[in-house]
């Protein structure tokens, strides 16, 4: 990697005044699970890495009168040991809990989950955040695409997003809460989210002298059914090669509202709305749930290698259902 | 005098025991100092520059710059001006820098020009790569197959075959390297610590006595690691130009993407059977890359014989990266081939495949008693009659299971290996021989022989192998490292053992002839109340040790072993997952010395099968002539969650025992993606053509079948 200053801020403000104009400049390191990796090959080469883990208002759960605020810097582990979060919101803990391995979830944190850059090998291996040739021309379409993008693929981004928690949270209606020299300001997960048109965007509205420093998921209501359900190729560390998050508000076995957003299938945790919309007023069933799952991968166009994935999220969103159900 | 001949079993106090590894505490502990823990006082990291391209003439290297980089001490060039690279990763140039970081960053300011020529890495048929890619290696005929065909009862044609994978050893290759004056020592990670030298030696331009090479323990060859590779001169030259000892062990994704693969083959497949199943006809048509070399020949039908065959292999040059053995070089592969063949095949006659397999043994040839014994065994513990069903019998819910069985085959025998074996007057003893330990226990193997040889418990014993200044010995390939270190070192205590009962005699009747070592005693046979402890005995020997050697024994050791692996599988129907829930092993390997290493070695080579059945591939991108997987995130390995239940029955006794000693490195590996593969197929109600077996091609196959019901 290149050489770089390493800064380790106490407050917030102080971060904020180590972060440079640009992201060339500067980086957010937290748990340094993703970050390191690029850093060492050259990937990434920032001039300076300011880390938030020291900075008290990024960590921690507590409980506060718009719900449950996570800090940034709470790692993975933290998550799943929470017993509100286990209790109250099971989607969200078994998708940090189905994150191996022991060492990452130690290490990682909910910030850096849902900060991490994206799963492509082209990326990774030097052809840019889009994968494009010297010629400007897109790897993806004509390359191995396996573990790409079924949704929002028209270009120029073919990539998957690859936090498990995003999904889970953005089916709960969680807000992500953004410090910067203006305070803080708050923005849907899911408009936190974004696909990059060029090589200069990142894949969040983060802006460079902007941090993403707590998670504030709404207190869960009466009725509340959630679940996450993935499907990997290996038991031992791997990526998810799709999830399904739910969020359902169940009246009986009545369906009275429903969420359902699909992980590593999209640029960005991808919300299934038509399955959502179906959902609501049905009983939910083996049968309804199968067409749920139907009625989500509706709009996806798989590229050249990836077909296979349409019926993983299918199946994802059905079984997510039924356990939700079932919770 | 003792006799050099195995001891029968009543006699053995060690050889075919449970004896855990010598240096289990010192791996477990991460007190064994690997080469990549090798620390020299003043040492510098090595580093290369890789070509990016998969075809390329370089123009023109340029390392002014790096050689004004912070802390660098020395450059040297590997590749040259106006020589063509043949794969993306070929290493152009090293330099030796005070830190890692510095070495990394020198190596990337070495300035390089190409001429980039036209690639190809996808792994192409005959067809698609065309006539100047492709190039017929082989082609058998015996007997007629087409009349044959047109007389049986059930044909079946498929394509079957495995990608390329590679060796992806968790140690990369590499080495430390210093220089005293005109000595070179190499820590080597090194599958033959006696040949390296040999190979230094020229580079280097010094006589091979002056390279001392030294490999106590290594973390995984699997058939890539015999060579010094230009990566180990380069580090020499850089140790030398900086006056420092470097240290340079490939980075994983070098080691990924050149460091060693297996042959891609794959196959179209004909093949009958009589309606009693008797199998009647073969025809294979194959091909498979092995980078721009031909590596990789297979020979078709595996261990099955039918009396009409006929196979031809085309070899596809590309620029996929250099081959190297692995683990039972076109093994693996000729086993996938066959047994999935022959699976499809019982399931068109239709038959049970063990039944079917039974039925036509003797086409095995000399084997085939012992794979009749090993068939039942093995039936026995999956319990095989009873969880077996008829291929494409469902039961209700997206979960179904299968049942797979594959038979395999290998040489062994033994290398030339030369021991020493030296009795200190004090009663100590050390073994000695140049071979390494690459992981599989050969030095504990080399601890009981001795051991049980002279009366000793093992720990009286010590080990000392892994460095060239010991007898040379062997290189580990082939499975013949057991045949070699086992016999050269029964025969080295044998004789060191019969020098010191001709110097006990006199105090013990007088005639050595009538003398025995057994449980820490020289005793005269048959009479208990004659003895000597050890230590008393050695003590006869004044001041002077004995050192008596010993060399490869043909009479203690054999080659040619048979083996049958069974697998059961659960799929997920809906996703394509594939679990795989148990793994059954009954293996021969002529006479064990360590039971428990040898189930290791078969532990070892399910999970390695595992992960080449499920997972394993060295992705290409035709676009970039890249590896797209050249890390571990990407490059799967199966992990404990991925192995199921692992059942290994060593075959032993009468029968087993008296052929001698049998390598087991490579026989073990063969079977798994054929077991595997045959179970899936079972379980879902057909073939995936080809391995890894992943949830996109299970669906893919579920859905052909679907079309065609």
């Amino acid at each position: 990697m290149e050489a770089f200053e390493y800064a380790r801020p106490a407050s917030g403000k102080e971060a904020l005044e180590l972060l440079g104009g640009s992201f060339a400049d500067s980086e957010i390191l937290a748990g340094g699970m993703d970050l390191i990796s690029l850093m060492k090959n050259y990937v990434l080469s920032p001039k300076r890495l300011v880390n938030i883990k020291g900075i008290s208002e990024f960590s921690g759960i507590r409980s506060t009168q718009q719900g449950l605020a996570i800090g940034a810097t709470t790692t993975l582990q933290e998550l799943i040991e929470h017993k509100t979060i286990a209790a109250d919101y099971p989607g969200l803990h078994q998708a940090a809990d189905a994150i191996p391995s022991p060492q990452i979830r130690n290490m990682a944190t909910a910030g850096g989950n849902l900060c991490q850059r994206p799963r492509c090998w082209y990326f990774r291996n030097g052809f840019g955040l889009l994968a494009r040739d010297a010629k400007g021309n897109p790897l993806v379409p004509g390359g191995d695409n396996r573990y790409h993008a079924i949704f929002g693929n028209d270009g120029p981004a073919y990539f998957v997003n690859g936090s498990s928690l995003a999904p889970a949270l953005i089916a709960l209606s969680a807000q992500a809460r953004i410090f910067s020299a203006n305070g803080w300001r708050e923005v849907a997960v899911a408009d936190f989210f974004r696909t990059p048109r060029n090589d200069n965007e990142r894949e969040n509205v983060l802006q460079p002298k902007e941090i993403l420093g707590e998670i504030v998921i709404p207190s869960a209501s009466k009725g509340l059914r959630t679940s996450t359900y993935e499907v990997r190729e290996r038991e031992a560390l791997d990526w998810p090669l799709a999830t399904a998050s739910v969020a359902l508000k169940m009246s009986g076995n009545k369906i009275e509202k429903a969420s359902v957003v699909l992980g590593y299938v999209a640029p960005i945790p991808w919300q299934a709305k038509e399955a959502g919309d179906w959902l609501a007023g049905k009983t939910l069933n083996e049968e309804t749930a199968a067409k749920a799952g139907e009625a989500a991968v509706q709009g996806a166009k798989p590229l050249s290698g990836n077909k296979y994935k349409v019926q993983l999220a299918r199946v994802c969103v059905k079984r997510a259902l039924l356990a939700a159900g079932r919770a | 005098m003792a006799d050099y001949k195995w001891p029968a079993a009543e006699n053995r106090s060690l050889i075919g025991k449970r004896i855990s590894r010598l240096d289990g505490p010192l791996k477990s502990s991460g007190r064994a100092k690997y080469s990549f823990d090798v620390n020299r006082p003043g040492m510098l990291y090595g580093k290369m520059i890789l070509s990016p391209y998969a075809h390329a003439k370089v123009t023109k290297i340029d390392t002014t710059a790096a050689e004004k980089m912070p802390g660098v001490k020395a450059v040297t060039l590997i590749w040259e001006v106006g020589k063509e690279v043949q794969w993306a990763g070929q290493e152009i140039a090293a330099v030796a820098a005070e830190t890692e970081d510095q070495a990394r960053d020198a190596a990337r300011a070495i300035k390089v020009e190409y001429e980039v020529l036209p690639h190809l890495v996808t792994d192409a048929t005959p067809q698609q790569a065309g006539a100047d890619h492709s190039k017929q290696l082989s082609e058998q005929k015996t007997g007629d197959p087409d009349p044959a065909f047109a007389q049986a009862a059930a044909t079946i044609e498929g394509t079957y075959g495995s990608p390329v994978i590679t060796h992806c050893c968790l140690e990369s290759h590499g080495q430390v390297t210093e220089w005293q004056g005109d000595q070179l020592t190499v820590w080597a990670s090194t599958q033959a610590v006696s040949n390296l030298a040999g190979e230094y030696a020229p580079a280097m331009e010094i006589p091979a006595g002056n390279v001392h090479i030294i490999t106590p323990v290594m973390g995984g060859g699997f058939g890539s690691k015999f060579n010094s590779d230009v990566w180990g001169f380069a580090c020499a030259r850089l140790s030398k130009k900086s006056g420092r000892a470097v240290k340079m062990l490939l980075e994983r994704d070098h080691e990924l993407m050149v460091a060693g693969a297996r042959p891609s083959i794959y196959a179209k497949v004909k093949v009958a059977a009589k309606a009693d199943g008797t199998l009647v006809a073969w025809k294979s048509e194959s091909w498979g890359t092995a980078g721009p070399g031909s590596a990789g020949n297979p020979t078709l039908p595996y261990v099955f014989r039918p009396e009409n065959r006929s196979s031809r292999h085309t070899a596809i040059s590309t620029n996929i990266g250099p081959a190297r053995a692995w683990r039972a070089p076109n093994h693996p592969q000729m086993a996938l081939i066959t047994m999935s063949a022959l699976e499809d095949l019982a399931a068109a006659v239709p038959m049970d495949p063990l039944d079917f397999f039974l039925k036509n043994i003797e086409l095995t040839g000399t084997l085939a008693k012992v794979y009749k014994e090993e068939l039942l065994k093995a039936a026995e513990l999956m319990d095989w009659k009873k969880k077996w069903h008829p291929r494409g019998q469902m039961v209700a819910g997206p979960i179904q299971r299968g049942l797979g069985l594959s038979l395999h085959t290998w040489g062994g025998g033994g290398h030339q290996s030369n021991c020493n074996c030296t009795i200190h007057p004090d009663g100590s003893v050390e073994v000695s021989l140049g071979s390494q330990d690459l992981g599989t226990g050969a030095r504990t193997v080399i601890g009981i022989v001795a051991a049980e040889t002279l009366g000793l418990p093992l720990e009286a014993v010590k080990v000392n192998i892994g460095d060239n200044h010991y007898p040379a010995s062997g290189a580990s390939g082939g499975s013949t490292t057991v045949g070699g270190v086992s016999s050269s070192t029964r025969r080295a205590a044998n004789n060191a053992l019969n020098e010191l009962l001709a110097k006990v005699a006199p105090s013990l009747g007088g005639d050595a002839e009538q003398l025995e070592a057994v449980g820490g005693v020289i005793r005269v046979k048959g009479d208990t109340s004659k003895f000597l402890p050890w230590k008393q005995a050695c003590a006869k020997l004044a001041s002077t040790p004995i050192t008596a050697a010993g060399q490869t024994s043909k009479d203690l050791i054999s080659s040619g072993v048979g083996g049958v692996q069974m697998a059961e599988v659960s799929v997920d129907m809906e996703t394509g997952v594939v679990r795989v829930e148990k793994m059954v092993a009954a293996q021969d390997c002529g006479l064990v010395i360590n039971l428990k290493t040898a189930e290791s070695q078969v532990y070892g080579a399910f999970i390695m099968g595992i992960t080449y059945a499920l997972h394993e591939e060295k992705i290409m991108d035709q676009q970039t002539g890249r590896c797209l997987n050249a890390d571990m995130e990407f490059y799967k390995l199966a992990g404990l969650g991925d192995i199921g239940e692992l059942v290994v029955h060593m075959m032993t006794g009468p029968g087993y025992d008296d052929r001698g000693v049998i390598g087991l490195g490579e026989p073990p590996v063969i079977s798994p993606g054929a077991v595997i593969s045959n179970a899936v197929a079972n379980a879902i109600g057909v073939r995936v053509p080809t391995l890894p077996i992943t949830p996109s091609k299970v669906l893919a196959a579920l859905e052909s079948k679907g079309a065609k019901a």
